[in-house]
């Protein structure tokens, strides 16, 4: 189980590192973390040509407040942003959420934005920055450009990074005064991916509510309370989901109904 | 006569039976150990990978190695053309016209399946060659499912069925008794698939010497040394032309490292033709793949009962799978058990019906528990399942049933000699002393409470030194006296003295984690009144310079009984030679002398002593001087074998093993009523497995056994998609216990010593990988209230077993699954326009997703090289396509494959147009099937890949058609493209 | 920019448990690989080489990581520990001395990573509760144990060091 050959760049800026994708395009990969796609490389799932290694970037190193969101820079671990003292009084969903990206090990070592640039379906951080409405920045050599969380991931490990593109940042808007967030995730074992995960943040008027592990995608419905089981009995169903050897489709929606309900009812109660 | 030396009172058994710390561990925890991996090797040492079969199931038509050949780094390419001119098929127990080579010759018969092997400069090098490799196969039908084989394709064309063994067995009456039952209950029990993955994967380095025609071969083997015989006659050497050496320290087995045979053999070939040394590393995806299984097995059990809960009579129907092939020493996994198929209980009357089917899975073999677990989830659920028809209470019926107290030795009705132990007495300690009351009242608190809470029993003889002649209970009595006679379990171990007075332990085990170095210090410090630490114990094994046999090996539970046994008696007859040597030297009579602290004295005077080393050194300095008597050259080998342990008898009774252990385990489980999660609350296990020889070692085998079960009865399987595609291939695919996951457990003991092994000790290693699954199935039926039929009780299947119908949603989506559909979609398009692109070569390929290059290549039939993926997840395929009942312009069926270095896909879609107002509608049905690594590693993937791909083809048809069609916008197009990881 | 072609060897330096080691690799070369076939330090294992079960974890400038996910060229200049640099050749730390007396360990191949885990856990956050340690564990597989006396070692030497401050 080991990688086919790739060339090795490790950039000394952000400039550099657009240039090689420039020029390389579909062929070059950036390498964050490499959590998920060093695995992949090694099963030869994924052969890039050149793999271009930003984890050294100071530039992509910062974790700052601006314009009412966390900016999460490119080269910030998710053990990092874990232990951003800010991070649970900013945005709780956040800090619940963190612990059950991975292992402690791999988190270590794994970037916020290079889970979103993976886009795995079942993985958490889309999931929040889903439901968070949070937004992804790109470089280019073209120029830099923001995508909304609802843009971003098209599907199954799919997203809006174009060839020559590559994240720079992500942003998830901190919580506003008066919201509550709650966050449940069923997988098979600690650790694993979600077989369902399902977050949601309210406020008095209404509750935004986000499913992971069902669809090629994170889904996310807003509702206006109250919230009955009929409508997340719809939003299970529109979801869709498949079998796979872990669980099926429809345990899978009945985990939406059951858990969106305990999640829903959480926030709610928070509220009151 | 000379009569034995004592060893002093006062230091008796200082060792045996206590947990003192290992001698293993400093060198393991300081990283200092040296596994099969960390040897070295020569500096022309070559590395191989295997190429594997994406398929099932097939025919291999065409084999091309030229382009890999040709590539850097690469020394060879073996495939089975060079098997079958360089090696013989592996000889089985049944004999059969179904042969296996190490690398398949004509068909594969299941996923992962060696077809060739690329031997280069490194393994990196060695996988970029596999790419290079082209295989074409004509697949065929997989048989996957054990029922299914009886009626499927054969797999073996020179055998008439499936069903490669097949034999029936009747003890007492039982057609009798079952005739006059008060009571019958019976089930029908699938036991699954699954693995105890040692963390440390296959590790074979293989060398030839031409001169000799001899093999050396170094690998993480496990045994049993039966198989030393298989590899040889594979190699097509003698024995002694075989050199097989184990390293010092082993990752684990469990069982699972019996099956890197095949392999030594691979690597034995592969070294004679590249005349070079061989090494193979396997790594996790090979090893989930296709290392090895536990049988799966489908049994139907009855049981006739007295109207008070009292077993007459079990009515056994087993069907055996054992994978592609009947790979030794299956199907011994069938028979292991079959002197005590009466469990731990008295009965007198059974019946026996064995089959054994070969499917297109991957051969199987030995396995923490081998034969337990298969058998008592039956028999434990059906005990349940009985006690719940009679109105009693579970615990209650076990009870009645158990073999009485006073019995033993006990004969059962298939022949086991349950040797030792008084099953009633632990069981009722066990329910006093593990607090079974109080979890009787935490069931009924939180059942008050609404929650869901159960308590599961199971009750296990564990077996330990298997009887080398049960294998040959599958065959008849007649077959059995013209093979001639097997039986016994012979160990051996030796203990000596070198020149310097130091004494040092060899055995023919080959450890695997469970401490024998430390057991075995103890056991040989006791006889000479030194400390563990003076002993130094040799793990390697060397078949070329050290005492084995066929029983040699490290399975079987066969170290505290069998091989400790051995080693204490060779110290014995050493010590009994060193007591003349010190009579004569001390001046006293033998039987003054003692043994105490290192040193040898006269009972009596213990100032008249020697150093215990410089009186063994002696033995080698001035030989001349050892009296007459006591022999020269300090050196033991014990052989010892087991009187009890006969061939079967002419009425098949079999005593397939040498002790038998108990066990009786309860535990609570809570089940979360909304996502099925099963919590165990509570876990007690009882275990008399006679005299404990280092109760800590005991207690962490255990745990590991406990482990094992627990993975088994709610997390893992080695699962197969219906169409044979493998799904398991990496460690987050098969899912074993973390810490997490794993539930605090109380271990009790009884000693019992058993009266047949040298030491009273018997195996204690693999008996919670056969009772925890049912105990647990049990509590889990019990919280539910539900029968349990199947594992492992994941949560999504116990969802399956208890959720109502689903409530209707307004959302249109896509029923079953994804791989095999139907659906619908408009074209702007006339149907004969549409009919008019599907057969246009061009046009075909501009609607073929990832299509570089189409080539007609015959009658409506094309070969492709297609770009295909999810996301970043792309690979190269060689397609074929081919449409077939045509019926212009309504209706056509698309028929297609594709293989690459990334699995295989086989698909077919039925198409109809249908004229509608705006164009045409299409309305199609596909089944798609996928295997490989894709499938292996990304099945939560898959449904969604290939929806979009059959989305893009329509989207692509469109366009086709030269409607600009709005509806379709084009930045959705490009991402789908994107999506779909398609080149343009 | 430092950029390596793929097929050639590129001169390596870093610090492996405090000396400065130099070796040649290629840039796909996992760093799991070249500690064990180039440095010859056998001590980090490999299990599976897709970042499951941990075996392989080492720590890169003080950070738990899995060694089979990473690259020989990526420690330029940077410090590695492993097991072997654990403990004085004759001697064993408080979480080896502890892993023996529970008898936390039986085959050992598990055994280095996990102690490269909780060494960093350790150092960062002595306080660690059970429950924590348990987190932190749950990114290592070991089939021998059932993980009982890995817990029991980890909880005491634990309880130890943050008693003493
Ligand atoms: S070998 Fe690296 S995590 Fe398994
Ligand atoms: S001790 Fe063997 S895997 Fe942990």
């Amino acid at each position: 189980m080991k990688p086919a050959a790739f060339d090795y760049a490790c950039p000394d800026n952000v400039g550099e590192a657009l240039t090689i994708l420039a020029e390389r395009g579909a062929g070059a990969r950036i390498c964050a973390g490499g959590q998920s796609l060093g695995a992949m490389m090694n099963l030869r799932l994924m052969s890039p040509e050149v793999l271009i290694d930003i984890a050294g970037l100071d530039e992509l190193k910062s974790i700052a407040m601006t314009g009412g969101a966390i900016e999460v820079g490119a080269a910030v671990t998710q053990a990092e942003l874990l232990a951003w003292p800010d991070l649970a009084k900013t945005q709780p969903l956040l800090a619940w959420m963190l612990p059950w990206v991975g292992h402690y090990q791999t988190r270590q070592r794994g970037t916020i934005c290079g889970s979103l640039a993976h886009g795995d379906p079942s993985s958490e951080l889309p999931l929040a920055l889903a439901v968070l409405e949070g937004e992804v920045l790109l470089a280019s050599r073209r120029g830099r450009r923001v995508v909304a969380a609802k843009d971003f991931q098209l599907g199954m490990m799919a997203t809006d990074i174009a060839d020559d593109e590559m994240v720079v940042a992500a942003r998830f808007p901190t919580a506003q005064v008066g919201a509550v967030s709650a966050f449940h995730e069923i997988a098979q074992r600690h650790g694993d991916f979600a077989i369902v995960a399902v977050a949601a943040v309210g406020n008095r008027n209404s509750v935004r509510l986000g499913v992971g592990g069902v669809a090629d995608s994170p889904g996310v419905i807003e509702l206006k309370w109250p919230v009955n089981n009929d409508q997340l009995n719809d939003f299970a169903w529109s979801l869709g989901g498949a079998d796979d050897q872990h669980a099926t489709a429809r345990y899978r929606r009945e985990l939406v109904r059951r858990i969106g309900r305990r999640v829903v009812d959480e926030v709610r109660d928070a509220l009151s | 006569m000379w009569r034995t030396g004592k060893v002093n009172k006062t230091n008796n058994n200082a060792w045996i039976g206590r947990s003192i710390a290992r001698l293993e561990d400093p060198a393991l925890l300081r990283g200092g150990a040296r596994f099969a991996d960390d040897l070295a090797t020569p500096a022309n040492v070559c590395h191989a990978a295997f190429m594997r079969s994406p398929i099932a199931h097939g025919e291999i038509v065409a084999l091309d190695t030229a382009a890999a050949r040709a590539m850097p780094g690469v020394v060879a390419i073996i495939t089975g053309a060079e098997m079958l001119a360089h090696s013989a098929p592996f000889i089985t127990g049944v004999k059969v016209a179904a042969p296996q080579y190490a690398l398949a010759t004509d068909r594969v018969r299941y996923v992962g399946e060696p077809v060739a092997m690329v031997l280069a400069h490194d393994r990196y090098r060695a996988e970029d060659a596999l790419e290079a490799i082209n295989v074409e196969y004509a697949p065929l039908t997989p048989v996957l499912d054990a029922m299914a084989a009886l009626e499927g394709l054969v797999l073996h064309p020179d055998t008439n069925s499936n069903v490669l063994h097949e034999r029936y067995f009747s003890y007492g009456d039982p057609e009798g008794v079952f005739a006059a039952a008060a009571h019958v209950v019976a089930g029908t029990y699938h036991y699954p698939r699954n693995s105890c993955t040692p963390l440390e994967c296959f590790c074979v380095i293989a060398d030839y010497d031409p001169g000799e025609d001899a093999f050396e071969v170094t690998a993480n083997f496990q045994g049993p040394y039966t198989l030393h015989t298989v590899m040889s006659r594979s190699l097509k050497v003698p024995g002694n032309r075989l050199r097989l050496k184990t390293p010092p320290a082993s990752g684990g087995s469990y069982g699972v490292k019996q099956a890197v045979f095949p392999y030594v053999v691979a690597l034995g070939v592969a070294a004679k033709i590249a005349g070079r040394p061989v090494k193979w590393l396997e790594d996790r995806f090979e090893h989930l793949t296709a290392a090895t299984s536990a049988t799966n097995r489908v049994t139907t059990l009855r049981a006739a009962l007295d109207k008070e809960g009292r077993v007459l009579a079990l009515d056994w129907d087993q069907l055996e799978d054992c994978g592609a092939y009947l790979r030794a020493p299956e199907p011994a996994t069938l028979y292991r058990m079959h002197g005590n198929m009466t469990g731990a209980y008295a009965i007198e009357n059974l019946a026996i019906h064995n089959r054994v089917v070969v499917t297109n899975k991957t051969p199987t073999g030995l396995m923490r528990g081998f034969g337990g677990p298969q058998i008592y989830f039956p028999l434990e659920r059906l005990l349940d399942k009985a006690a719940a028809e009679l109105g009693l209470d579970p615990l209650a019926l076990r009870r009645r049933n158990l073999v009485p107290s006073g019995a033993m030795p006990y004969r059962t009705a298939p022949g086991a000699l349950l040797d030792s132990g008084d099953y009633t007495t632990s069981l009722d300690r066990a329910v006093a002393d593990g607090g079974l009351d109080d979890l009787l009242s935490r069931r009924d608190a939180a059942r008050a409470e609404g929650r869901l809470y159960g308590i599961g029993y199971s009750v296990v003889v564990e077996p330990s030194i298997s009887n080398m002649g049960y294998i040959t209970t599958l065959l008849s009595p007649e077959q059995r006296d013209r093979a001639g006679a097997k039986n016994g379990a012979l160990a051996t171990a030796t203990v000596g003295f070198d020149p310097s007075g130091a004494i040092s332990v060899a055995v023919s085990s080959v450890p695997q984690g469970q401490g024998h170095r430390t057991v075995l210090a103890q056991v040989v410090a006791d006889v000479f009144a030194i400390t563990p630490k003076d002993v130094s114990v040799m793990t390697e094994h060397d078949t070329a310079k050290d005492p084995w046999s066929i029983a040699s090996g490290n399975y079987a539970s066969r170290f505290a009984g069998a091989v400790a046994g051995a080693t204490h008696r060779a110290a014995i007859s050493l010590r009994d030679r060193l007591t003349l040597i010190a009579a004569a030297d001390l001046n006293v009579p033998p039987d003054e002398v003692a043994y105490g602290a290192g040193r040898i004295f006269a009972q009596h005077n213990p100032d008249n002593a020697l150093p215990l080393g410089r009186l063994a050194a002696k033995a080698h300095w001035s030989p001349l001087s050892i009296p007459d008597g006591a022999g020269v050259g300090l050196r033991e080998t014990a052989f010892w074998n087991m009187a009890e342990l006969t061939e079967p008898d002419e009425g098949d009774r079999i005593n397939s093993s040498g002790a038998y252990g108990f066990i009786f385990d309860f535990c609570g489980v809570e089940i979360d009523p909304d996502t099925f999660a099963v919590r165990v609350d509570r876990y007690v296990t009882m275990h008399d497995a006679g005299r404990l020889l280092n109760p800590m070692l005991a207690d962490g085998q255990i745990r590991g056994g406990f482990a094992h079960g627990l993975g088994a009865a709610l997390l893992e399987e080695l699962s197969y998609a219906p169409d044979g595609g493998f799904q398991a291939g990496t460690l987050a695919d098969y899912l074993a216990p973390t810490v997490m996951e794993i539930a605090e457990l109380t271990i009790l003991h009884d000693q019992t010593p058993s009266p047949f092994t040298p030491l009273g000790a018997k195996g204690l290693g693999e008996g919670n990988a056969m009772s925890t699954p049912v105990c647990i199935a049990n509590a889990v039926s019990d919280a539910l209230g539900r029968e349990i039929t199947a594992l492992p009780l994941t949560r999504s299947n116990l969802a399956e077993l208890m959720l109502e119908a689903e409530p209707p949603g307004k959302a249109k989506v896509f029923h079953g699954h994804a791989l095999e559909g139907r659906g619908s979609t408009a074209v702007p398009a006339s149907p004969e326009e549409v009919w008019a692109i599907l057969l246009d070569d061009n046009r075909l390929a501009a609607v073929i997703p990832g299509c570089h290059d189409l080539v007609k290549s015959g009658d409506n039939s094309y070969r492709a090289d297609v770009t295909l993926g999810v996301g970043p997840i792309k690979g190269r395929f060689a397609a074929k396509v081919a449409l077939q009942d045509l019926d212009p312009p309504q209706s056509l069926r698309l028929v297609g494959s594709a293989t690459g270095p990334l699995g295989r896909s086989e698909g077919e879609g039925h198409i109809s147009l249908h004229p509608t107002r705006e164009g045409t509608q299409v309305d199609y049905a596909y089944t798609v099937r996928i295997s490989g690594k894709v499938a292996a590693v990304g099945g939560r993937m898959m449904d969604g890949a290939v929806r979009a791909l059959i989305n893009l083809f329509f989207k692509r048809l469109v366009s086709q058609t030269g409607v600009r069609e709005e509806r379709f916008d084009p930045s959705f197009w490009e991402r789908l493209l994107a999506l779909l990881g398609v080149n343009r | 920019m430092r950029y390596l072609e793929a097929g050639k060897r590129h001169a390596v330096r870093f610090t492996l448990n405090g000396e400065l080691v130099e070796g040649e690799a290629e840039p796909r070369l996992l760093l799991s690989d070249f500690l064990r076939q180039t440095l010859g330090a056998y001590g980090t294992h490999v299990g599976c080489e897709h970042g499951s079960c941990g075996a392989c974890t080492i720590r890169v400038d003080g950070k738990a990581v899995r060694a089979c996910l990473l690259y020989a060229v990526q420690m330029q200049d940077r410090a590695v520990t492993t097991v072997e640099g654990l403990a004085a050749p004759d001697g064993l730390n408080a979480l080896q001395a502890a892993l023996q007396k529970h008898h936390g360990l039986q085959c050992g191949f598990c055994t280095p990573g996990i102690l490269m885990s909780l060494e960093q856990l350790l150092e960062e956050e002595p306080g660690a509760d059970e429950a924590r340690i348990r987190d932190v564990l749950s990114g290592h597989i070991c089939r021998c144990t059932g993980y009982h006396g890995i817990v029991q070692a980890a909880v005491e030497v634990f309880g130890e060091v943050f008693g003493k401050r």
